[in-house]
């Protein structure tokens, strides 16, 4: 059989349809798109996609059980690294990790390797609905008390790993559901919000314990839980504070973080107001700012909402944009207009204090700055004002500092991440830490590849070996 | 999910409801606030902790039934559950011994304004409040100010009782009397607190206002309640809710509290028209 230089393609949502929907875009591979595309996976004895896993998914494993129609043996392999293949199957960036360095991608397309996790992880999840829950092995209870802070992908995976260690786990959440990012942040249509629920309950059966509505740092402290016999402690709060760039105008009414914004569309379910209490604006012209993963989803939320024009302003060009290609194409195709090489410098509001115009200001590229992309200049007498009733802000996000400011001890870095030994260890003694709290912004695997890393250590530690 | 274990008409409209939420009540201290949600489809509203018993693992709030989500929370009974409390948020009003205090609470606002009197005089310092009411029918907690206060003064807008007029009216006479004060503390409706504010400021007696932002996430991950504070921003429920009167951006605070005024009134007549189908 000669080599299939092209990857089978996922079949998506037309874009005319799916801008004014929530549902889901790509809608998975078939049983026999699935083992075409894992036909191509040459079963190379290198892997280097293993190690350009985060998590270190036996994947050319997986795939080999896709193509004998063994998915039972296909979702156990990825099991034993990642328990939320549903979800990284979604919403990892397999084009920078895995697939980047598949030996495919050196003669036609990378394996889809993110879409067949999709695919064998949404076989097991019907499964599951039908009540058949295959559970990883557990080992036998150790009786001691891990507390998790976080019901984000670093908590959940840390708190996964403890559990099946045999450890009793209660991870802590500050809002009324769990997830974190992945409840609030990541629209419904790139994952749907039944699979974080379904991923839940699996935890749940695993022997993890969630307790909602408790801040810690306010509710609880770092000491209240020590002295409620906890013995280690994971901090997974991630980096949820919202940036805002501090020009003229930007508290008027109808000026948003993309926080906000996400968090009464995919948290509160602003889009089924007022059926939900919580209320949304639906904007006529819309400008998000931003480039990131996170400026797309705001956008083409609020295309879905019924804005009539969504504009995506951004200082640098395309090519910098630090979005997945993928979500980057999504939103072109849903007719968001890229405003590139652009820069709010302030808002300008109505008498009642809604926003009204935007003035922008051209940008150029200069010199490469630290991160290695071209640092934007403005242009002199570029300035032009725009009309827009909405805005979306959703340049980045910084550490939430209510968990360091509260624990007595606790150092943190530069931009207030909190400082980690390489075990993941903080400077208080069993108290650990990962995910975006750590590391500044990054991805949902990061951070899960983090909670691993964290339980190992806690495991280490609470056997005395730390 | 959090018990109701009393429930108190205290005036028209407006209603205290103690809770079972044993982990706010040990830590709670004034000025502080809880994020609730009455249920599975509500939206999360702030709420000021009025009282709170650490013995019995009680909070108390004092709300007013204005729109769908306080008009709902309104019609939950004693043994009946709120979906969701989240606290306690925000940071302790800052109290020590100053001297001459005013403590002035307008309407619900004098609920939180009750603890913080009494810690206040516990403290040391004389004591005077403040309270404004619509009218005589309004007035709540009369007694509860009065033991946690050196001199109450009381005003009701129609003069029905107390001085008429405005607390701000009262604290003006105060101020002419050559009162000397050292400090003053404002919790209440934003024009109300803009008002403390605007007086204040000319007499240049330190004034801390407790602001009452919209809302969303209660610990700092929306910034739904950024407010400008001495021509900076920030964030009520992580920086404040107390912030120096005299910096605060009251013009913006009030129009970004009328941000979903359509919203909330489309919200408020639908549950209205279910309430009376369901009746």
């Amino acid at each position: 059989m000669g080599l299939k230089k092209e990857s089978v393609p996922m079949r998506e949502q037309p874009p005319k349809v799916r801008k004014r929907n929530f549902l889901e875009v790509p809608l998975g591979y078939s049983k026999e798109e699935a083992i075409l595309e894992a036909q191509r996976c040459l079963q190379c004895p290198t892997h280097p996609c293993i190690d350009g896993c985060p998590v270190h998914i036996n994947i050319p494993g997986f795939i080999k059980a896709i193509k004998e129609d063994n998915l039972q043996k296909a979702i156990d392999i990825i099991h034993e690294s990642n328990l939320l293949p549903a979800i990284t199957g979604r919403v990892c960036p397999q084009e920078d990790q895995c697939q980047a360095v598949c030996i495919m991608g050196n003669v036609g397309d990378p394996v889809s390797i993110g879409r067949l996790e999709r695919y064998v992880a949404d076989w097991e999840l019907e499964k599951r609905k039908k009540g058949e829950v295959s559970l990883p092995k557990k080992m036998p209870p150790k009786n001691k008390k891990v507390a998790i802070i976080g019901s984000g992908p670093a908590g959940l995976s840390c708190a996964a790993d403890l559990a099946k260690m045999g450890y009793d786990v209660i991870i802590f959440e500050g809002f009324h559901k769990t997830g974190g990012v992945l409840t609030y942040g990541i629209p419904e249509f790139r994952l749907p919000k039944w699979i974080v629920e379904e991923e839940e309950k699996f935890f749940k059966q695993l022997g993890v314990k969630f307790q909602t509505d408790v801040l810690v740092g306010r509710t609880l402290t770092i000491q209240d839980l020590f002295e409620q016999k906890f013995e280690a402690v994971f901090i997974g709060v991630g980096a949820g504070l919202p940036r805002f760039m501090h020009i003229p105008g930007e508290n008027l009414d109808n000026i948003y973080s993309a926080n906000e914004f996400l968090t009464r569309v995919n948290l509160m379910k602003a889009y089924k107001f007022p059926e939900y209490d919580t209320p949304i604006k639906v904007g006529k012209r819309v400008a998000v700012i931003g480039g990131g993963n996170v400026a797309m989803d705001a956008a083409r939320t609020a295309l879905r909402l019924g804005a009539g024009h969504v504009y995506l302003i951004y200082r640098r060009s395309r090519k910098e944009m630090p979005a997945r290609e993928e979500e980057i194409e999504h939103a072109e195709q849903e007719g968001i207009e890229f405003m590139l090489l652009t820069n709010p410098i302030r808002y300008i509001g109505d008498e009642n204090g809604f926003v009204k115009q935007a003035e922008c200001i051209k940008m150029r590229l200069g010199e490469e700055d630290a991160s290695g992309r071209r640092r934007p200049i403005p242009i002199e007498d570029s300035e032009f004002k725009l009309d827009i009733d909405q805005v979306i802000v959703a340049i980045g996000t910084t550490p939430n500092p209510i968990v360091p400011k509260t624990t007595e001890g606790l150092k943190t870095g530069k931009h207030g991440t909190i400082w980690v030994d390489e075990n993941l260890q903080t400077s208080v003694k069993g108290v650990f830490a990962g995910g975006d709290i750590v590391t500044g912004a990054a991805t949902v695997i990061t951070a899960m590849g983090a909670g691993r890393k964290a339980a190992a250590s806690i495991d280490k530690y609470l056997r005395g070996e730390l | 999910m959090f018990k109701i274990l009393k429930k108190e008409a205290l005036a028209p409209k407006t209603i205290l409801m103690e809770t079972y939420a044993p982990l706010i009540a040990k830590k709670a201290e004034p000025g502080q606030f809880i994020v609730i949600r009455v249920n599975e489809k509500g939206e999360r509203i702030p709420l000021t902790i009025a009282d709170f018993d650490r013995e019995q693992g009680t909070i108390t709030m004092v709300f007013q039934e204005i729109g769908k989500t306080t008009n709902l929370l309104g019609t939950k009974n004693v043994g009946e559950y709120i979906s969701d409390i989240l606290g306690p948020l925000g940071n302790p009003t800052e109290t020590d011994r100053y001297g001459t205090v005013v403590t002035i609470g307008g309407g619900v606002g004098i609920a939180p304004v009750y603890p913080l009197s009494r810690k206040l005089k516990s403290l040391g310092n004389k004591v005077i409040s403040i309270i404004g009411y619509r009218s005589k029918d309004f007035v709540f907690w009369e007694e509860r100010m009065r033991s946690s206060s050196d001199e109450l003064l009381i005003a009701t807008n129609d003069g029905s009782y107390g001085a008429k007029g405005f607390v701000t009216d009262v604290l003006k006479n105060l101020i002419d009397k050559d009162t000397h004060i050292d400090r003053i503390y404002a919790i209440g409706p934003a024009i109300m607190m803009k008002a403390v504010a605007d007086l204040t400021r000319g007499y240049k007696i330190k004034t801390i206002v407790s602001l009452n932002s919209l809302m969303v996430c209660g610990m700092g991950m929306c910034g739904a309640c950024r407010i400008t504070v001495g021509g900076e921003t920030k964030f009520t429920c992580a920086d404040g809710p107390d912030f120096d009167a005299h910096l605060v951006n009251f013009d913006e605070l009030m129009k970004r509290l009328n941000t979903y005024k359509e919203e909330e009134k489309i919200s408020f007549e639908k549950w209205k028209e279910e309430v009376s189908y369901g009746a």
